[in-house]
């Protein structure tokens, strides 16, 4: 085995001048995680899947894609025509870019089953919700890119939102347009955006949520501190623990391949998701003069976008409705503080909260579902209902959470 | 446990909702078009439609013209038939028509053909190239069902031949009395329609528009039938051969978890 010593001796040098044993021992190797995770532990990982995927067809994208009103289009078709395999490479990004809010969406439903967002953990939640905010963005700014009709209509409507903040609205709209509609200058910032400055906070901030998790360790579907047990003397582990690698390793593997049936049966056979991933209007070129009849947002917006159509305006502004659409954003960030139930995990916690969090999630879907219809007044009516409850699950979360019966939690989890 | 089934009717239900979401705009009901990209002879013979009759207004500038050779055109027949405004076979479909004449001619610039299919759909293609009529109205002399006022001439009237409108009177919701199409009737038969003691013939028409929707369906995506063949291979692969191997690899190292 003179090879293996060899290879030992080498990275006996790399540690001694750079940790790269220890990092990777604290970050996944010999990190402690509990041993009875579920289903819905596999969406962490895989969201780290898609934003290498996006990463990388990114970069291929943007050897061919040309961020010019005149020629940005057809650059689109182009790559997805002449470039060897451009066709492959766009749709895993514009599958990639869906797949990502379904997996983070499911992995933010996770903290709200587990109360993964409660302490010790305030700080990995929020960095938590300020990727998804990052997220947002990216999406935002990426959609304008193929300069078809819903890019430029979507991006005119979004950044006019902004216009309606009191006094300062209007310069803030030019300012993040770059001129008094969206322009070629416009295309060319958010091109600047997408690739580079979003990017880089996206992974910065991803850094952050791991190393924060690895600091403080994992949450589980039973709410039980596994750090707070004591350690095995055979093993040296807290009682409930495993080792991440290999169990979470393979364990994660097997999540990705299920994952990557389920993403390519959508690249490779729907890659328009029915209309909703690349919308049948976005193969109309943009047209600054022709306002299509309904401009409804990619439907991971739709939630949103439904509370903001759903807020009456206040003296002729937008402004309240927008208002309430950030707070329906950073509401998230508040939970931990929201949240006054002294048991993490929905398996220890009283009806009151399940009945709040099936409200939650059918308000959620119900305004997703709205807002990519155009509206009528039975459905506004319905997108006020609904917004209401919204809030409602955020904003007397204090006094539900307080109430409410909860059960014992167990020193072991259940597997 | 009770959790579980609450969290299994939440996800379903997340699941569900979306499906509903299929947005009913309303306006005319469209006619099914079975879309087949796999029937070469069918995309020649629309490619050579679009050829005859499109591309002379309408470009199609994402596609090139030696890209028909996918739908088994050669280069030399390319040459000999269809190289109206351009010079190589590797040119991109561009149109010779000025588009400021353009809009001066029709009242709208024609649109680009690259993606219509894509951003029309191929149900709506097969009733808007089946739906024109006569309308002394209009300054071509043809209304379209599907497309109110639309600045495009019937080009396909040899073809087709006339059809007029059949109007009907309805009352609508404030109860006033409003001219409302009932149906479309060909009058005057084309070459490719008939006409026998009243009733019409249209099967060679809509074939030779089948054929143009097919094509035009290829078109907005050429490499469609690689995307779908290439998608079995994948499934093939990750579902048969790697999803059962990464299965036991999982199962085997967590036996010893209990």
């Amino acid at each position: 085995m003179s090879n293996n010593s060899k290879a030992d001796q080498l990275l006996g040098w790399v540690n001694a001048r750079f940790p790269l044993t220890k990092m990777w021992e604290e970050q996944w190797g010999k990190y402690a995680a509990p041993k009875n995770f579920n289903f819905w532990y596999y969406f962490g990982s895989l969201a780290a899947l898609v934003l290498v995927i996006q990463i990388v067809t990114g970069i291929f994208l943007t050897m061919n894609y040309k961020p010019d009103a005149q020629t940005a289009f057809y650059a689109v078709e182009y790559i997805m025509r002449d470039v060897p395999g451009g066709w492959l490479i766009r749709y895993m990004h514009s599958t990639g870019a869906s797949m990502f809010f379904v997996v983070v969406y499911l992995h933010m439903f996770r903290g709200l089953l587990y109360g993964s967002y409660k302490a010790p953990r305030e700080l990995i939640w929020i960095f938590g919700v300020m990727i998804f905010l990052a997220l947002m963005g990216e999406a935002f700014m990426g959609y304008l890119l193929p300069w078809g009709q819903m890019s430029f209509w979507g991006a005119q409507v979004i950044v006019n939102l902004f216009g309606s903040v009191p006094f300062i609205g209007p310069d803030l709209a030019v300012w993040i347009r770059g001129d008094y509609v969206v322009s070629d200058v416009t295309l060319n910032r958010f091109f600047a955006l997408h690739v580079i400055a979003l990017p880089l906070v996206l992974i910065g901030l991803v850094a952050a949520h791991l190393m924060a998790l690895h600091e403080v360790g994992s949450n589980n579907p039973d709410g039980v501190e596994v750090k707070k047990q004591p350690k095995d003397p055979k093993t040296g582990l807290y009682l409930d623990a495993i080792y991440s690698h290999p169990y979470y390793t393979i364990k994660d593997i097997y999540g990705v391949v299920v994952f990557l049936i389920v993403f390519s049966a959508i690249l490779f056979f729907f890659p328009t998701g029915g209309g909703y991933f690349l919308e049948d209007n976005n193969f109309f070129p943009a047209d600054p003069l022709k306002t299509p009849p309904h401009i409804a947002p990619v439907w991971y917006f739709t939630p949103f976008y439904a509370i903001l159509r759903a807020i009456p305006p206040l003296f002729g502004s937008q402004f309240p409705g927008v208002a309430l659409m950030g707070l329906a954003v950073i509401s998230f960030a508040l939970l931990p503080w929201l949240d006054r139930s002294p048991v993490k995990s929905i398996r220890y916690r009283g009806n009151i909260y399940k009945i709040a969090l099936a409200l939650f999630v059918v308000a959620f879907c119900g305004l997703g579902y709205l807002g990519v219809l155009p509206s009528t007044p039975s459905r506004t009516v319905l997108a006020r209902i609904y917004s209401v409850i919204y809030f409602a699950f955020f904003y007397l979360m204090p006094f539900y959470t307080k109430i409410d019966k909860v059960k014992p939690v167990p020193s072991r989890v259940t597997m | 446990m009770k959790f579980k089934s609450i969290s299994k009717k939440i996800l379903a239900l997340a699941c569900v909702v979306p499906m509903f979401a299929m947005a009913n705009e309303g306006g005319p009901t469209l006619d099914k078009f079975d879309v087949n990209t796999h029937d070469l002879e069918s995309l020649q013979r629309g490619a050579q439609t679009f050829a005859n009759y499109c591309l002379s207004c309408h470009s199609a500038q994402a596609m090139r013209f030696n890209g028909l050779a996918d739908i088994g055109i050669p280069d030399q027949q390319v040459k000999d038939n269809m190289l109206f405004a351009a010079d190589k076979v590797t040119d991109p479909m561009k149109v010779a028509l000025n588009p400021k004449e353009a809009k001066g001619f029709f009242g709208a610039t024609p649109p680009d053909l690259s993606v219509i299919a894509r951003a029309r759909g191929a149900d709506w293609l097969y009733t808007y190239l089946r739906s024109f009529y006569r309308d002394p109205s209009r300054p071509t002399g043809w209304n379209n069902v599907v497309f109110d006022k639309v600045g495009m001439p019937h080009v396909l009237w040899e073809l087709q031949g006339e059809q007029h409108a059949v109007f009907k009177t309805e009352k609508n919701a404030e109860g006033q009395s409003v001219q409302v199409l009932e149906k479309l009737e060909l009058v005057k038969a084309g070459t490719l329609t008939s006409l026998s003691g009243g009733k019409a013939n249209t099967a060679d028409y809509d074939q030779k528009v089948g054929d143009l929707v097919n094509f035009l369906v290829w078109m907005g995506e050429p490499h469609q039938n690689l995307r779908e063949q290439l998608g079995y291979a994948v499934l093939l692969f990750l579902g048969i051969l790697l999803l059962p191997f990464v299965y036991l690899l999982k199962r085997d190292y967590w036996k010893e978890i209990h």
